[in-house]
């Protein structure tokens, strides 16, 4: 009796106030959608729809639609050529060195785009020093190939194919062996039991896998800029980018317009995506022990060998090009034994206030958001578990909505929220501070997911029976919740960390001068033709992420089951 | 509808030292229901799934009729199996379930659409035939398994713990459905489980496996009767049989210090094996400690210790129970184990196992 109402008096100050961390999450991670949708209809010249109608009219406004709707959905068939061969190869094949080659396929992922099209960039074209070192080079005056819309498309599949493969893989982990075993009984031959029984029960985790491809191609903005904006081929991120900067924040109704367009695609995207999903979950009957898994008995040295040189085409031979491009004194000139130098990267890290004020940029950013997010998402996501309420539900449904959205319109959305703060003079625009509250909205969920699953794992007998005892709430969150819930929290906080640093496409709206961020510079470098210093400050951001992730890789086990995504 | 054989037939998985299976013989007839029954991890359905074509053989020789099949497909080996978790394709329809391996085979439409109403006749899934797997209990998705093998009309069923699913009543009254089809259709089966009532109810004989060797083979009353080694009679019977250091001297077998009863075999220790069933209170002979009793109306079964020995009776009298009882046993139902081998001793006094015909 003493003991219940000693904890009924301690905890409930504490669960009174919890709730309160509600109010600004939802300010920060939908306020800024909500205020994009007013501007669509209006908002600031009366209620008017006459934005839409000009801007949705507009020739290069359909161009632009199109050219999104055709690399994004290229990329991902692309996308889903890589993806479902891996997935299928590894998921249910006995092919070795499962870990590296998943490892290996994620790391393009994790690449900003705009180091990935600056590191193909080094492979093809008349000027590439790898081609010159081997006497490939095509000559001098040439294009480079990768400036068209083939070229997008390329690098967008290659760039989104772990998502088509991560999803792929955990659905063909579902299917039970005795299904396929049941089949070859009943007279399948291997291409029959494919096509009758694998292949219709991979499908719709095939299908979700692709929609989350083509929707996060769509709203790529580093690829399509990298290789678009030279070659004049706009697609809507980059019209939006380009007219933003050439315009300045005069054009802020209009483009507005252009990122709701966007983002209702995307919304599309996903929603079929997850229509498919939910329908096409055919409820797996009698799930046995034993996974699907094929022997390839001879072949499954050449299959090895096969996926590996791929690897090696698309993550290897890239990222040789772009360092031998780092590695020379001056554009042009071929690398040998006698040229190699680090000026390059001396100048970069070292030299540069401009790359090395990016550095503390990007590294403050990464480190603040996911310091801050962890802070509101450890209590947060208590609350959700243990005080479910109709409110924390809702939030829990809209919270994935600034992570799916294409950056552009998040950033668009913040530049409509924080210009002005609302009833006050004040201005985030142009301050580092937008840029982060821009984060803090769009990486809520990596953040939140992992915390979500472990605390979803932990028994609240264990609580309770603190509780019991006499723990008061604060105590037993510190002294329980907090450790168990730590390993999962500080993946999620490697997983903030790794995507915020290298982001562009939410900085580069975002950015001015002093607040430049790593995507940023190289962004810029490339631009105005600093290819050999843009090569090397990629590189050591490649590095950079390729440890990481080894780190993250290494402490894998101490992490809860399904908080890196690319293991499970 | 043929005879199996299997002949000196081993599995030893790659990787992997041991066998799983060794050395195991048996000719079945045509028409047979062979249950193969023994503890979890004995092989049982490595076994069946080496005669399905699933597992390689790596040792021996498996006939259907007269074909030798070690090298066969196995769509080549015209049998139909039916799975523990019934492996029912989640994307088809009942009927295209069951339809399947005939349209594999290229089956005229007619006759497909004629043998999917029979079965369906027979295992009453008609009102079914529309529906997805996941809109079907166990019982129906059970039944849909069993269509999809009868369907096909092969030479041979194999069924892997096809009823382990299902709660205890169900599988009561299926196990009563699947003999009756099997009867009625006269094919050839071989059957797992580890349930040893399902084995005894459904058997024409049994296999008991252990450690992947055949312990014996029989038919349910002849191993039951006269199981051929301890681990049989463990396994076989409930409650368990109870195994007893015991001595035999002077042509009687001594159970801490008394006769128990008269047997021909030379004094020395041995394994003496009691079932409850045959014990009986009587007023004089060897004297048990009560320790408790389990009341199941029609009977009960008391435990209790000889000297420190466990062992049980089942006792049909409803009158209270003395702290001691005294028990007897017909000599004819003394089951004697060599004390090192654990094998069984043949002794006179015990009837002789009539074999299976
Ligand atoms: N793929 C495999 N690789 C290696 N060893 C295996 C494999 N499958 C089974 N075994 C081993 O072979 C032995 C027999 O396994 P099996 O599955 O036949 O047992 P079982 O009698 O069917 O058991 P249960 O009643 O639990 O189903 C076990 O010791 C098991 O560990
Ligand atoms: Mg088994």
């Amino acid at each position: 009796m003493i003991a219940t109402r000693l904890r009924k008096g301690g905890s409930r100050s504490l669960d009174r106030l919890f709730p309160l961390i509600l109010l600004p999450v939802a300010l920060i991670a939908l306020g800024p959608v909500l205020r994009l949708l007013l501007e669509g209809v209006g908002l600031g010249d009366g209620l008017t729809s006459e934005h839409l109608t000009t801007v949705l009219t507009r020739e290069g406004t359909r161009t632009a639609l199109l050219h999104s709707l055709v690399t994004a959905g290229g990329g991902t068939l692309i996308s889903i050529l890589i993806g479902a061969s891996f997935a299928f190869l590894v998921a249910l094949t006995d092919i070795r060195g499962k870990g590296a080659l998943v490892f290996c396929l994620m790391v393009p992922m994790m690449i900003p785009p705009q180091i990935t099209a600056l590191a193909w960039m080094q492979v093809t074209g008349p000027s590439s020093v790898l081609l010159k070192m081997l006497g490939l080079a095509p000559p001098l005056g040439s294009p480079q190939p990768l400036h068209s819309p083939q070229g997008i498309v390329l690098l967008l599949g290659i760039q989104h194919a772990s998502l088509v493969f991560l999803t792929l893989r955990a659905g063909l982990r579902m299917i039970p062996a005795d299904l396929v075993e049941a089949a070859r009984m009943c007279g399948g031959g291997t291409l029959r039991v494919w096509a009758q029984v694998v292949l219709p029960l991979s499908m719709p985790a095939l299908i979700a896998g692709a929609a989350m491809a083509f929707v996060t191609a769509l709203g790529n903005f580093g690829i399509p800029a990298m290789l678009g904006i030279p070659a004049r081929y706009s697609t809507l991120p980059t019209l939006i980018y380009q007219r933003l900067v050439g315009l300045g924040p005069s054009v802020l109704p209009e483009v507005a317009v252009l990122s709701l367009l966007i983002g209702l695609v995307a919304i599309a995207g996903v929603l079929a995506g997850r229509v498919v999903l939910s329908r096409g979950g055919f409820g797996l009957v009698g799930l046995s022990g034993t996974p699907l898994a094929f022997s390839l008995g001879r072949a499954r040295l050449p299959v090895e060998i096969a996926l590996w040189a791929f690897i090696a085409m698309i993550l290897v031979l890239p990222l040789l090009a772009l360092l031998a491009t780092s590695l020379i004194p001056a554009y042009g000139v071929p690398l040998s034994f006698e040229t190699a130098t680090f000026k390059a990267w001396h100048e970069a890290l070292l030299v540069q206030p401009v790359t090395r004020r990016a550095y503390a940029n990007s590294l403050f950013l990464a480190v603040a958001a996911a310091l801050i997010l962890m802070a509101i998402c450890l209590p947060l996501a208590w609350l959700m578990e243990r005080r479910p309420s109709r409110i924390t539900r809702l939030l829990d449904g809209l919270i994935d909505l600034p992570y799916a959205l294409p950056g552009v319109v998040l950033s668009i959305a913040c530049i409509l929220t924080f210009t002005r703060l609302p009833f006050t003079d004040l201005t985030l625009y142009g301050t580092i501070w937008i840029i982060l509250m821009a984060y803090l909205a769009r990486f809520f969920v990596v953040m939140l997911r992992p915390i979500q699953s472990s605390l979803a794992q932990l028994d609240p007998a264990m609580e309770e029976a603190a509780a019991s005892v006499g723990a008061r709430l604060g105590r037993r969150l510190r002294a329980i919740v907090l450790p168990l819930a730590a390993p999962s929290a500080a993946a999620g906080a490697i997983l903030v960390f790794l995507t915020a640093v290298n982001e562009l496409t939410v900085s580069a709206l975002l950015w001015s001068s002093g607040t430049e961020t790593l995507g940023v510079v190289i962004f810029n470098l490339e631009d105005s033709g600093e290819t050999v210093m843009a090569s090397a400050l990629a590189m050591s951001i490649t590095c950079l992420i390729i440890a990481l992730m080894a780190a993250v890789q290494l402490g894998a086990r101490h992490f809860p089951k399904g908080t890196i995504p690319w293991q499970s | 509808m043929a005879h199996l054989s299997l002949t000196n037939v081993g599995k030893t998985y790659g990787g992997s030292a041991q066998a799983a299976v060794a050395d195991v013989n048996i000719e079945i007839r045509d028409g047979e229901f062979i249950v193969l029954v023994g503890p979890s991890g004995c092989g049982k359905s490595t076994l069946l799934r080496m005669v399905a074509g699933l597992e390689t053989i790596t040792q021996g020789e498996i006939r259907i009729g007269e074909r030798l099949v070690n090298q066969l497909d196995p769509a080549e080996r015209d049998i139909a199996m039916v799975f523990q978790n019934y492996a029912l394709y989640p994307h088809m329809s009942v009927r295209d379930n069951m339809a399947y391996g005939l349209k594999n085979r290229g089956e005229s439409k007619a006759v497909i659409e004629e043998r999917v109403a029979e079965a369906a006749r027979m295992l009453e899934l008609r009102p079914y035939l529309n529906r997805k797997p996941r809109a079907l209990s166990g019982g129906q998705r059970q039944r849909v398994a069993m269509g999809r093998a009868i369907v096909r009309q092969p030479s041979a069923f194999l069924f892997d713990e096809p009823l382990s699913n299902l709660d205890a009543k169900l599988r009561v009254s299926m196990r009563m459905e699947i003999r009756k089809l099997q009867k009625r259709l006269g094919t050839t089966s071989l059957y797992v489980t580890h349930d040893q009532l399902e084995a005894m109810t459904l058997a024409d004989r049994l296999v008991v496996l252990n450690g992947g060797r055949v312990e014996q083979i029989g038919a349910p009353l002849e191993v039951y009767r006269a199981p051929a080694s301890t681990f049989v009679a463990s396994f076989i019977g409930a409650p368990a049989m109870s195994l007893l250091d015991a001595n035999v001297e002077n042509g009687q077998v001594m159970l801490d210090g008394h006769a128990l009863a008269p047997v021909a075999h030379e004094a020395g220790p041995v394994t003496l094996g009691l079932r409850a069933e045959d014990l009986r209170i009587t007023p004089g002979g060897v004297p048990m400690r009560v320790d408790y009793v389990e009341e199941l109306g029609a009977q009960r079964i008391v435990h209790g210790f000889v000297g420190e020995q466990a062992l049980a009776i089942i006792d049909t009298s409803e009158a209270p129970l003395p702290e001691t009882v005294h028990l007897g046993v017909a000599p004819s139902r003394v089951h004697l184990f060599d004390a090192r081998t654990g094998r069984r001793i043949e002794t006179a006094s015990q009837p002789v196992a009539v074999p299976a015909e």
